[in-house]
């Protein structure tokens, strides 16, 4: 008997100290090149004696990861580490179930070297919360170069000269703007073009969410523009998914498509090079700044048992070989500014340059379509009225009228 | 004797109760329990996860029906539900009186139509958006064929969309309302069908005025099973077009899910649900009621 107990005491010791040396990491990162890029982390952490268990949850750009953590948080026993995005990070941090990387953050000094705006994510009251992954920027144009030299051969600077190059596309014949008409996609659009028509204008309007810059003349001009992009768009784009969207870009059935950086690993994967194949400028009078999302891992509370494992993560996550390796997979920007720019095509370099200088110039927005500027019932209720809009149930004047009540309504 | 009777029908007594008190107690805490906490949770401010320290009292009502997603979900409601109720019930007569009219290879037709519900929705609705899809499905094919200006997009369209999840909803269940009138017209007593014909009725009179009001329990049961797949409707909506075009094809069950779920308003998802059940409840207890009432008088 006494012998038995020995055992089973060993037995639980020995469980104890696996525990201590796992890291249990929810994400929704499954398809091909995102889980590539993942496994870099995995790797690393395994080389330093820390076991990764997976629990990855595909689907609904993080909403079926959300429930599940829903239910493990409920019960009790979140998961360490935990992707997410943007206000969800503040709406977690708010129920108190978040952990603390102060001791990471300060050795390292991730103050100086990860862009204020995205610290307004990964802190809540002044702690660190979250390690920032990367960073996605939104207001991005995808062109197809052979239609681009068909059409002139001119990367569009302004609204204008867009207008100029679509109608040109058209005649030649092809769709020129491959869009996908789901919520998301139109307000991706949304976001570019409201920044284009100022940048105090965005900042007033999707940041502070004046409502006298939500109910403006500008705002109409803004659905206005949308209203022309939607001429330029297939019949048959409703529904369609974002990388069947970019597809149509690649075989050249489509000009261009107005898609975060994401949608340059769907060229990368056609064997496409960037300035030779296709072309990445910024949406025509935007370039200087830049409207982001930003993936992060949220640290939950966890035991003191798991909590060095969760630091080692976090100090890794930010490490810069780290950022590099993961980012150049993944096609967007590392998350601190001092990572060397050496193993990133031109599309990520001007990529980084820009994020740099935007942050450096207070010009670093937040996207608004992606959950970066407001939370999540705000963006929701802009995704309702953007969508109705674009889908031709309203004219610009009620949208924008529409788009006030609906932002007020859902403030409260 | 006496005494070894006692226990045996004590045990007779308690049996039945003590095998279906685990159940009942799981349905009572995992149905009831769970739909006390659902209204509870509508009267609450919960946002991310539940919270019952905040009440707003009816805040959530309110804001819910000043929500124009709402009123699309209902007024979609509206419109499926009719269509969906009525063409099922029609056409599933119509079939069931057609095949029973004791034609040669019923056993190999009636299988045919009732396969559809063995389907899953999901399965039927990601089927019917790739046949409606003007890309690749039915607009294609018959341009393909040669009838170059044929067009098809109702799926594409935000005024027409809802109708599409209609077609796909009737073919998915009026085998199922079929195989329900046939078993009800099987019933029919043969002698006053027989009565009638000597009478010299007509085969329309012979319907028209004896068998099809003799399928009134028939008719009601089909009705409440089709009208609460109909509010409940999710699945078919979300395979085929997941509320779109725009919001044109939200149904209350989506926003339930959208809300609870997608954009972190807990209290509004539960003020939706607990309206849902009041629909539900609307139709179901007067169909139990008139159950009851039946089952007394015979």
């Amino acid at each position: 008997m006494r012998r038995f107990l020995l055992t089973t005491a060993a037995i639980f010791g020995l469980t104890a100290m696996a525990h201590a040396q796992e890291v249990e990491v929810l994400h929704w990162w499954t398809s091909g090149g995102e889980a590539a890029a993942l496994n870099v982390l995995k790797k690393k952490l395994e080389s330093q004696g820390v076991t990764w268990k997976d629990m990855p949850v595909a689907g609904g750009g993080g909403d079926a990861a959300m429930t599940a953590l829903r239910a493990r948080v409920t019960a009790g026993d979140p998961p360490t580490a935990v992707q997410a995005l943007g206000f969800d990070i503040t709406d977690w941090a708010k129920q108190g179930v978040v952990g603390d990387l102060g001791e990471v953050a300060t050795k390292e000094g991730w103050d100086k070297v990860i862009p204020a705006a995205l610290q307004k994510f990964s802190k809540y009251d002044g702690k660190w919360i979250a390690a920032p992954v990367n960073v996605h920027s939104t207001n991005w144009v995808w062109i197809n170069k052979a239609a681009l030299d068909a059409a002139g051969g001119k990367a569009p600077a302004t609204w204008d000269e867009l207008v100029a190059v679509l109608d040109k596309m058209k005649a030649n014949g092809i769709t020129p703007v491959a869009h996908g008409g789901q919520a998301w996609q139109d307000a991706t659009i949304f976001d570019a073009v409201v920044l284009s028509l100022g940048t105090d204008f965005y900042k007033a309007a999707f940041i502070d969410l004046d409502p006298k810059a939500l109910d403006s003349d500008k705002m109409v001009q803004a659905f206005d523009r949308m209203a022309k992009l939607r001429s330029y768009v297939d019949d048959n784009f409703s529904g369609r998914d974002w990388n069947l969207a970019s597809a149509m870009v690649i075989e050249g059935k489509a000009g261009m498509q107005f898609m975060g950086d994401w949608a340059k690993g769907e060229f990368l994967k056609a064997g496409k090079v960037p300035g030779k194949d296709f072309v990445c400028i910024r949406f025509p009078g935007t370039q200087g700044a830049v409207t982001f999302n930003s993936d992060q891992f949220m640290m939950f509370k966890v035991g003191e048992a798991k909590r060095k494992a969760q630091l080692q993560m976090a100090s890794d996550i930010e490490s810069p070989e780290f950022q590099s390796a993961f980012n150049v997979v993944k096609g967007s920007v590392p998350a601190r500014t001092d990572v060397p720019n050496t193993a990133f095509d031109d599309c990520g370099k001007k990529g980084m340059a820009d994020l740099a200088e935007a942050s450096k110039n207070n010009l670093l927005f937040g996207s608004m379509a992606h959950g970066h500027a407001a939370p999540a019932a705000i963006k929701n209720a802009l995704y309702d009225v953007v969508t109705r809009h674009f889908n031709g149930e309203m004219d610009s004047k009620a949208a924008a009228k529409a788009l006030a009540e609906a932002i007020a309504a859902a403030k409260g | 004797m006496a005494r070894a009777q006692h226990p045996r029908s004590i045990l007779q007594e308690w049996l039945p109760r003590l095998v279906l008190a685990p159940s009942f107690a799981v349905v009572l805490l995992f149905v009831y329990g769970f739909i006390l906490f659902t209204g509870v949770l509508s009267f609450t401010g919960s946002k991310l996860l539940p919270d019952l320290t905040t009440w707003v009292g009816l805040g959530n009502y309110q804001r819910l029906f000043n929500h124009p997603n709402w009123w699309t979900a209902l007024a979609n409601l509206g419109i499926f539900g009719t269509l969906y109720i009525v063409i099922c019930s029609v056409l599933g007569l119509g079939l069931a009186i057609l095949l029973d009219q004791k034609i040669r290879g019923e056993g190999v037709l009636r299988p045919i139509y009732l396969y559809p519900m063995a389907l899953s929705f999901i399965v039927t609705g990601v089927a019917w958006k790739w046949f409606l899809d003007p890309g690749i499905g039915l607009e294609h094919v018959i341009r393909s064929l040669g009838w170059e200006s044929f067009s098809f997009r109702w799926i594409k369209d935000g005024r027409f969309a809802i109708y599409t999840i209609v077609i796909a909803a009737i073919w998915q269940s009026s085998g199922f309302v079929m195989a329900m009138f046939l078993a009800g017209l099987r019933g029919v007593d043969n002698e006053i069908v027989k009565a009638a014909q000597i009478d010299g009725a007509s085969n329309w009179t012979l319907y028209r005025r004896i068998i099809i009001p003799l399928m009134r329990p028939v008719f009601l049961s089909a009705f409440v099973v089709l009208a609460h797949l109909a509010i409940k409707s999710y699945d078919l909506v979300v395979a085929m077009t997941d509320g779109g075009p725009g919001t044109a094809t939200w149904t209350p069950a989506l926003f339930m899910q959208k809300f609870t779920f997608g954009r972190n308003e807990m209290g509004m998802g539960a003020a939706s649900a607990i309206i849902m059940l009041m629909m539900i409840s609307a139709i179901i207890v007067p169909y139990l009621y008139s159950e009851l009432a039946g089952g007394r008088r015979t």
